[in-house]
């Protein structure tokens, strides 16, 4: 299977006054065509910065790439022109944001901001746009007629349509999106669930879902990727992940999920907060929270290890202390 | 398709002029505008002399039936100077703003879109044309050019364009940290196409407040400049000339100065209503 992204030993590091923080540390990360990668992590873990990464849109200063590569197609996208980065942003690549209530301009009419990607990367007149514009409100389920309203006038669900019509105007090879339903209530949530999946089906589309959600990952990934402060501690196809958990910080995610099945009366949260990005400790950056650190947790940071087909997880203790124990 | 409540699809400035229209005393300076416009438009047949008909046995003439305004040392009609004059008033008023707004807002525009070393030399340029104040420096331009119209607006607007580069400098640093604008780069859209198509439009209303505001600080630059003789050069007739001209019969004809000047001050108080009321119809914070 050929891969559209690869990300090779990416780091991200903001200089801010309080010192370096180091949002992204040496990841390591591959999109296979037609797949669907889930990145999941708490807040602050380092996923927007990685999709902003992959744009060429982290705010510089504060923001740097210290080293490594992003491969989209083979070309290493940090080596590219301004102009020939605009040239693919939009076209090849395109992300869908968070929240829709702000991604969309309130003074431009919601058809002339999905024609406007289209003009900007095809050769078409005015009208030509504005009738594929047209196209891709009916294909997002929206009625074509509704091409001059502004974003006001529509809701935070069909907004949201809005933008996937936009990210998908030009039918680009890869979709980030950044939490697209973090921002709509559940109903919604589950509509533009199915219509990204169906339209990424449809055009063959590789797409890295944003989340931090683990309800929204097993509708529609394919791969998972677990980020932890900077670092990807755990990655495997859905199955692994969710049924052969591995590292202790995604059983912790697992076991703060309320099960209706399982009558527990609390819980289990992980105890503890995500370290300090500008102070990260020497060895595992989850060892302080981890229930099965050990003086090597301390000392040295794990390397990603495969442990099964395709089943990375980044921990020292994988496999000696008891397996396939609840944590 | 379903009909839609009519009270929802009104847009941004929909509301706004909705909450103008609502402002009497707004709606009564944007009434006497209105009027202003006209009679500078049609001057020609509205005024009821030539402004420049001289009549020496009519000279120094009081208010009466055949001249309302009375005449001045050289007989002339004063109302229809006075109506003349407006179109110099507005004239001047009007493309000072515009040229100020234009290369105020591009600078504007450009150092809160790039910030950094950009924004600082831009701005601290700004900063020193602020530090003189705007009357002495467009004297001093006023002087330093010839007195004539395209040179009273040239030294106008750059006095005025430090102002403008900072309305529109801060909302540009606003708008640009917009989710949207971010969305609109990852569409591949370039910097221009931003600025212009993104960022400004959503500008548009501290503009449009500072520019009623700012004109009426321009008519009456543009006076103050003529009634010192470096602006309009007699006989063509404008307020502030006009004025100037007759402040040495002050003491016998009051009618010769008090004209024009409350032509003057009903013209910036109205724009001045205006630009206030248009603040408050713009102004999203008191949306309801």
């Amino acid at each position: 299977m050929d891969n559209v992204i690869e990300i090779k030993d990416l780091s991200i590091q903001y200089a801010t006054d309080e010192g370096i923080v180091k949002a992204v540390n040496h990841l390591n990360l591959q999109l296979a065509r037609g797949e669907t990668l889930g990145l999941v992590g708490e807040t602050g873990a380092g996923k927007t910065t990685t999709a902003l990464g992959i744009m060429g849109l982290i705010p510089d200063p504060p923001g740097v790439i210290t080293g490594g590569e992003i491969l989209f197609e083979g070309t290493d996208l940090l080596k590219l022109s301004k102009q020939r980065l605009r040239a693919i942003r939009g076209n090849k690549i395109s992300m869908i944001f968070q929240d829709p209530m702000t991604s969309l301009n309130p003074v431009v009419t919601v058809g002339d901001q999905i024609a406007e990607s289209i003009r900007i990367h095809e050769k078409l007149s005015r009208a030509e746009a504005a009738l594929k514009a047209k196209d891709m409100l009916e294909l997002v389920g929206i009625p074509g007629d509704r091409y001059g309203e502004y974003p006001h006038q529509f809701s935070g669900g069909m907004k949201q349509r809005v933008i996937i019509a936009i990210a998908l105007s030009c039918n680009p090879e890869v979709i980030l999106a950044d939490e697209p339903t973090t921002a709509l209530d559940v109903t919604i949530q589950a509509q533009v669930l199915d219509l990204i999946s169906k339209l990424k089906k449809e055009k063959n589309t590789s797409m890295i879902l944003i989340t931090h959600d683990l309800g929204v990952v097993v509708e529609i990934c394919d791969k998972v990727a677990i980020m932890y402060a900077g670092e990807i501690v755990e990655y495997g196809s859905l199955e692994q992940i969710y049924d052969q958990t591995a590292h202790p910080y995604t059983k912790g995610l697992f076991g703060s999920i309320p099960d209706i099945e399982a009558k527990t009366s609390r819980l289990k949260p992980i105890p503890g907060l995500m370290p300090d990005p500008s102070n990260l400790p020497e060895g595992c950056s989850f060892e302080p929270r981890c229930e099965r650190s050990c003086q090597r947790c301390k000392e040295e940071n794990p390397p990603l290890i495969e442990i099964g087909n395709g089943h990375f997880v980044k921990c020292h203790n994988y496999g000696k202390v008891g397996e396939g124990e609840d944590v | 398709m379903l009909k839609r409540n009519k009270k929802t699809k009104k847009g941004f400035w929909h509301d706004a002029w909705y909450r103008l229209r609502k402002n009497r005393s707004a709606m009564f300076a944007l009434f006497i505008l209105g009027l202003l416009v006209i009679c500078a438009i049609f001057a020609d047949y509205i005024a009821p002399y030539p402004y420049s008909l001289q009549d020496y046995n009519h000279t120094f003439e009081f208010p009466s039936r055949k001249h309302l305004l009375g005449t001045d040392n050289f007989g002339r009609d004063i109302l229809s100077r006075i109506i003349h004059g407006s179109r110099i008033s507005l004239l001047v008023g009007f493309s000072s703003i515009t040229t100020a707004i234009i290369f105020g807002g591009l600078l504007g525009a450009v150092s809160g879109f790039y910030g950094g070393k950009v924004d600082n030399a831009l701005m601290r340029a700004m900063d020193i044309l602020m530090a003189i104040p705007g009357m002495l420096l467009a004297i001093s331009l006023a002087a330093a050019l010839k007195p004539g119209l395209t040179n009273l607006v040239i030294a106008i607007a750059i006095a005025d364009i430090p102002g403008y580069a900072r309305v529109v400098r801060a909302a540009v640093l606003t708008i640009k940290e917009q989710e949207y604008i971010e969305a609109s780069q990852c569409i591949g859209a370039s910097d221009g196409r931003i600025i212009f198509k993104h960022i400004l439009p959503n500008c548009l209303a501290p503009i449009i407040v500072q520019a009623t505001l700012g004109m009426a600080g321009a008519i009456l630059s543009a006076s103050a400049l003529s009634f010192l003789g470096l602006g309009i050069q007699p006989p063509t007739p404008e307020w502030g000339s006009m004025l100037s001209s007759a402040r040495q019969y002050i003491r016998s004809y009051w009618h010769m100065t008090a004209f024009p000047g409350l032509a003057i001050m009903i013209t910036i108080f109205a724009l001045n209503i205006l630009g206030d009321g248009l603040r408050d119809a713009l102004d999203p914070r008191l949306k309801n």
